[in-house]
C-alpha cells in the first residue's frame, strides 16, 4: 500500500482520531441528539389542570406511607403500572394512564412483578386484611414468599419528617390545601385516626402513629383516582 | 502539573494505582456477588429474610445491583483504564489526581453500603444513592475526567488509540446521565423529590438506567476488550474501519433506547416506537464491535484450547453477543409484552452482568497479575474459575429464562370461558422456586469461582513478596 493510498484511506485519523479535544465534543454532539428529542418534549407536556382534574396529591399520611414504600423496596418487586391487555386488566382493572401519575415523585413504576402489580389495590381489600397481611403475607395470602413486616408495627413517623416532604413537593408544585400545609400533623392525624377506628372495627388495635397506619393509608388510595375518573368517562359502568 | 519524567525517555507508569484498583476490584466482585446470592436465596426461600429490616429483598438488591455494577465493574474498569491509557499515551496518569479519584469512589461504594440496607434510597433503578452521595459521585468524576483529559492532553502519541475513544465516551456520558437524572429538591439530609413527576420521572430515569448499561457496563469494557484482547491474543485489531463505524454508529444509537423499558405505559407512542426501532438497530454496531474482537482471534483460536485467559476473554464476547442480540429482540413489542416484568429481564441483565463484564474483568485480572506482581500462584485453578464461571452462568440464565417464561405464560393465559387461568397469583409465584433455587445454585458457583480467583491472588501477591521483587515495569 502506497502511502498516498494510506493518507487518503485514513482521512479520518488526520481531523478526529488525532484530536482529543474535537473527538471529545463530537461524542457528546452523538449523545445530545437522542437525548433532546426523547426527554425536551416531555419536559414541555404541560398537565393542565382540567387534564388532572379529579386526580389529587397524596394527602400528608398518603406520603407518609409512600415514603415508607420506598424505603422498604416496595417497587423492586410490586409494580404500580397495568398494561392495556385483557390479561392484565382482568386480574388488575382498568389500565394506567400517564396523568393518574403527575403526583408520584419519584415515579414507583417498577419493572418487576415478583409479587402482583399494585397500582389498582387501593380499595381491593380491607384496611384489616393490610393489616395482617404486611405481618405476615402469609395469613392472608398463603404461599407468599413476600418478607415480614414486623417492625411496621413497632416504629413510629414522624409528622415534622412527613411535613418537610410535604412541604418540598408542595414547593415542587403539588397543589395542597393552605389549610392543609398549615397543620401538616393535624391532617396526618385526622385521617391517621379514621384508619385506627376502622381497624377497630375488626378488633384491631394500634397506634395512630405506627408506620403501618401510613402504609395502610397510601396502598388503600393507590389508583383511586384514575379508576373514578375512567369510570366517570364510561358514564358509571365500572 | 506535567509529569516530572516527561522530558526523558524513561518514562515511568504509575502501576501503583492499577494495583490498587486491581485490589478493590477483586474486593468488591465478592461482596457484591454475595449479597446477590444472598438475595437469591431470598426468593427460592422467604425466611432468609430473617425479619430483620436492614436484610430484607428490597433493603440488599439494591446493595447488590450497586456493588456489582459501580463498585465491582467500575473498579474493573478503572484498573484498565488506569494500565492502558498510560501505555497507550506514553504519558503518566496525576498521582494525586488518580488517589483522589481511588479513595474518593471507595468512599462512595462504603457509604452506599451504610445507606441502603437502612432505607435511604432515592428509588430510582442504579441510581438509589441519596442526594449528598450523588453530589460526592459527581465531584469525584470530576477529577477523574481532569486526569483522563490531562493524561490525553500531554499524551506522546499523536493517534487516539480506539480503546481511547470508548473511554471516553464512558467519561463524558455517565457524567451527563448522572446529573440530569439525579436533579432533585432535598426534603431532609437523607431524602429528595426528582425536578420530574410521574411519565417524565420515568422517562429521564430510563434514560439514564439503560444508558447506564450502555456507557458504564459497555463501552468501557469494548475499550478493555481493544486493549486486553489483541493484547493476549498477540494480535492486531480485526480491522480500524469496523471500530470506527461500530464505535459511532453505537454512540450514537444506544443514547434512544431507553423508552424500551416503557413499553405499553403512559409513555406517549412516539417516544415507545423511537426507542423500540433504536434498540432494535442496535445489533449492528454491537455485534460490530463482537465480530471485531472475535476476528481479532483469527489464527490464533488454537490458544482457546490451552489460554485460559482466551477462555475468559472469549466467552465474555460471546456472551456480549448473545445479550445484545437478544436485547433488541425483547425491545420488539410483542416479545416485550410477555417478557417485561419476568425473570426473562433478569437472566438478560446477567448473561451481561456475568458473561460479558465479569468475564473480561477476571480474564483482564488475570492477564495483569503478572504483570503487577509476577507468576499467578496457581494457573489450574484459572481454569478451574472459568469453568466453574462458566457452568454457573449456564445455570444461571438458562433458569432465569425458563422462570421468565412459565410466569410470563401463567400471567396471561385465558380459559376457554374468557377468564384467568391462574388467577391466584400465588399459584404462579409458587411454581417459579425450581427455578429460583437452579439460579442460586448457578449464582453460588460463579460466587465460589470469584473467591478462587481473590484467594489465588491472595497467593500470587503473598508470593511476589516473600520473593523480594519489586513489580516489574512492563512497558508497551
Amino acid at each position: 500500500m502506497s502511502d498516498t493510498q494510506h493518507t487518503q484511506e485514513h482521512w479520518h485519523r488526520r481531523v478526529l482520531e488525532n484530536k482529543g479535544g474535537l473527538f471529545a465534543v463530537l461524542s457528546v454532539a452523538a449523545i445530545a441528539v437522542g437525548s433532546m428529542v426523547e426527554l425536551v418534549p416531555m419536559f414541555t407536556v404541560d398537565y393542565a389542570p382540567e387534564e388532572v382534574v379529579g386526580i389529587h396529591p397524596y394527602t400528608p399520611l398518603e406520603v407518609a406511607g409512600r415514603d415508607i414504600y420506598v424505603r422498604e423496596g416496595c417497587y423492586l418487586c410490586h409494580s404500580q403500572w397495568v398494561r392495556p391487555f385483557r390479561s392484565e386488566t382482568l386480574r388488575y382493572g382498568t389500565w394506567s394512564r400517564a396523568e393518574e401519575y403527575v403526583y408520584d415523585r419519584p415515579f414507583q413504576l417498577g419493572s418487576r412483578r415478583i409479587g402482583p402489580d399494585l397500582h389498582r389495590v387501593g380499595g381491593k381489600y380491607n384496611n384489616a386484611w393490610h393489616y395482617e397481611h404486611m405481618r405476615n403475607p402469609r395469613s392472608t395470602s398463603p404461599g407468599s414468599i413476600m418478607p415480614n413486616y414486623p417492625w411496621l408495627y413497632e416504629w413510629s413517623y414522624d409528622p415534622a419528617d412527613v411535613a418537610a416532604s410535604v412541604n418540598t413537593l408542595a414547593t415542587l408544585g403539588h397543589p395542597y390545601a393552605d389549610d392543609v400545609l398549615a397543620d401538616i400533623p393535624g391532617a396526618i392525624r385526622a385521617q391517621a385516626d379514621d384508619v385506627v377506628a376502622d381497624l377497630k372495627a375488626s378488633n384491631i388495635e394500634v397506634e395512630p402513629d405506627k408506620e403501618i397506619v401510613a402504609v395502610i393509608a397510601y396502598l388503600q388510595r393507590l389508583g383511586l383516582d384514575g379508576r373514578a375518573k375512567v369510570a366517570a368517562a364510561e358514564g358509571g359502568a365500572k | 502539573m506535567s509529569p516530572d519524567t516527561s522530558n526523558g525517555a524513561h518514562e515511568t507508569y504509575d502501576d501503583d494505582i492499577v494495583r490498587l484498583f486491581f485490589g478493590a476490584t477483586v474486593l468488591w466482585a465478592v461482596v457484591g456477588m454475595l449479597v446477590g446470592v444472598i438475595i437469591a436465596l431470598q426468593l427460592a426461600f422467604w425466611p432468609a429474610n430473617m425479619d430483620v429490616p436492614y436484610l430484607t429483598f428490597g433493603r440488599l438488591r439494591p446493595l447488590h445491583t450497586n456493588a456489582v455494577i459501580f463498585a465491582f465493574a467500575g473498579n474493573a474498569v478503572f484498573t484498565g483504564i488506569y494500565y492502558s491509557m498510560q501505555r497507550l499515551m506514553k504519558v503518566r496518569t496525576h498521582d494525586l489526581l488518580s488517589r483522589i479519584h481511588f479513595w474518593g469512589w471507595q468512599g462512595i461504594i462504603v457509604s452506599a453500603a451504610l445507606t441502603l440496607p437502612f432505607g435511604f434510597t432515592q428509588s430510582r433503578e442504579y441510581a438509589e444513592l441519596i442526594w449528598p452521595i450523588d453530589i460526592a459521585i459527581a465531584v469525584v468524576w470530576v477529577v477523574f475526567a481532569i486526569n483522563f483529559f490531562y493524561t490525553i492532553a500531554y499524551r506522546k502519541v499523536q493517534h487516539l488509540y480506539v480503546a481511547i475513544w470508548f473511554y471516553m465516551s464512558f467519561v463524558l456520558t455517565v457524567a451527563v446521565l448522572h446529573i440530569v437524572n439525579a436533579l432533585a429538591l432535598p426534603a431532609t439530609l437523607t431524602r429528595s423529590f426528582p425536578l420530574y413527576s410521574g411519565m417524565t420521572d420515568a422517562l429521564v430515569q430510563w434514560w439514564y438506567g439503560h444508558n447506564a448499561v450502555a456507557f458504564f457496563l459497555t463501552t468501557p469494557f469494548l475499550g478493555l476488550m481493544y486493549y486486553f484482547l489483541p493484547k493476549a491474543a498477540e494480535r492486531p485489531v480485526f480491522s480500524y474501519r469496523l471500530s470506527i463505524i461500530h464505535f459511532w454508529a453505537l454512540v450514537f444509537l444506544y443514547i434512544w433506547a431507553g423508552p424500551h423499558h416503557l413499553l405499553y405505559s403512559g409513555l406517549p407512542d412516539w417516544v415507545q416506537t423511537v426507542g423500540s426501532i433504536f434498540s432494535i438497530m442496535l445489533i449492528a454496531p454491537s455485534w460490530g464491535g463482537m465480530l471485531n474482537g472475535l476476528l481479532t482471534l483469527r489464527g490464533a483460536w488454537d490458544r482457546l484450547r490451552t489460554d485460559p485467559i482466551i477462555k475468559f476473554l472469549v466467552v465474555g464476547v460471546s456472551f456480549y453477543g448473545m445479550s445484545t442480540f437478544e436485547g433488541p429482540m425483547m425491545s420488539v413489542r410483542s416479545v416485550n409484552a410477555l417478557s417485561h416484568f419476568t425473570n426473562w429481564v433478569v437472566g438478560h441483565v446477567h448473561s451481561g452482568a456475568l458473561g460479558w463484564n465479569g468475564m473480561i474483568s477476571f480474564g483482564m485480572l488475570y492477564w495483569l497479575a503478572p504483570r503487577l506482581w509476577g507468576k499467578v500462584h496457581n494457573e489450574s485453578w484459572v481454569s478451574l474459575h472459568f469453568w466453574m464461571a462458566t457452568i454457573g452462568i449456564v445455570l444461571y440464565v438458562v433458569s432465569m429464562w425458563a422462570g421468565g417464561l412459565t410466569e410470563g405464560l401463567m400471567w396471561r393465559a385465558i380459559n376457554a370461558d374468557g377468564l384467568l387461568a391462574y388467577p391466584n397469583f400465588v399459584d404462579i409465584v409458587q411454581r417459579l422456586a425450581p427455578f429460583y433455587w437452579t439460579r442460586f445454585f448457578g449464582g453460588t458457583l460463579f460466587l465460589l469461582g470469584a473467591l478462587l480467583m481473590a484467594f489465588n491472588f491472595i497467593l500470587t501477591i503473598r508470593d511476589a513478596r516473600a520473593a523480594g521483587a519489586s513489580a516489574p515495569v512492563a512497558a508497551k
